[in-house]
């Protein structure tokens, strides 16, 4: 097994232990890039409950989750196993509310109410 | 080495030759972008592929130790 696939297959395992995983540049106490942070700080408003990785720690994780998902930037956020996106698609899913639906869907809890005062806060 | 807007423009456009492309620049150090493109090919396709494929077009430059641009602020829709 190339080393490659190791890191992918480490990634599979994470994405489908827990339900929502974001990778990310710190941690979500203490996130060190404000593209993360604004994505765990929704998180962590809403109350979802996520593990986080940071990619910083580990060089390998952070090429490897871009190889992963095709995509060249982290956060990374995933529900069920599935890539919903970055910092951008996030933003767009929380003030439109597809981001709740997609929790509703997949039977993550979070805090409605919440997710209405980012959206009302947002205007 | 930092990126010009029009560096960016052009780098879509030799991907997305029809479409409209505004690049704005965020932060004035060539390293923070925004970039809104509409393009037909995008239709019927979710954000995640949209933006897959423009960022298939910037071949790179994106973040990592090799990437130039660090953040482009990315909106990508169909034309409607």
């Amino acid at each position: 097994m190339t080393e490659t696939t190791d890191i992918a297959s480490q990634i599979q395992q994470t994405i489908t232990a827990n339900d929502v995983v974001l990778y990310m540049k710190g941690t979500k106490e203490m996130p060190q890039c404000g593209f993360s942070s604004r994505v765990a700080g929704v998180l962590n408003y809403m109350g979802v409950n996520f593990a986080d990785v940071n990619v910083l720690a580990d060089d390998s994780i952070r090429q490897g989750i871009k190889d992963f998902s095709d995509w060249p930037t982290v956060p990374q956020l995933y529900v069920k196993g599935e890539f919903v996106g970055g910092c951008d698609i996030i933003t767009e899913m929380t003030l439109s509310g597809e981001l709740d639906t997609l929790f509703d869907e997949n039977g993550v809890a979070y805090d409605k109410d919440a997710a209405n005062k980012i959206r009302e806060a947002n205007g | 080495m930092a990126m010009q807007a029009h560096d960016i423009e052009a780098l879509i456009r030799e991907s997305f030759p029809d479409a409209s492309i505004t690049i704005t620049d965020l932060a004035g150090d060539g390293n923070h972008y925004a970039a809104e493109v509409i393009d037909e090919s995008f239709r019927g396709k979710n954000r995640v592929q949209q933006q897959r494929a423009v960022y298939a077009a910037l071949k790179g430059k994106m973040d990592g130790p090799a990437g130039e641009l660090h953040a482009l602020a990315l909106t990508t829709k169909a034309p409607a």
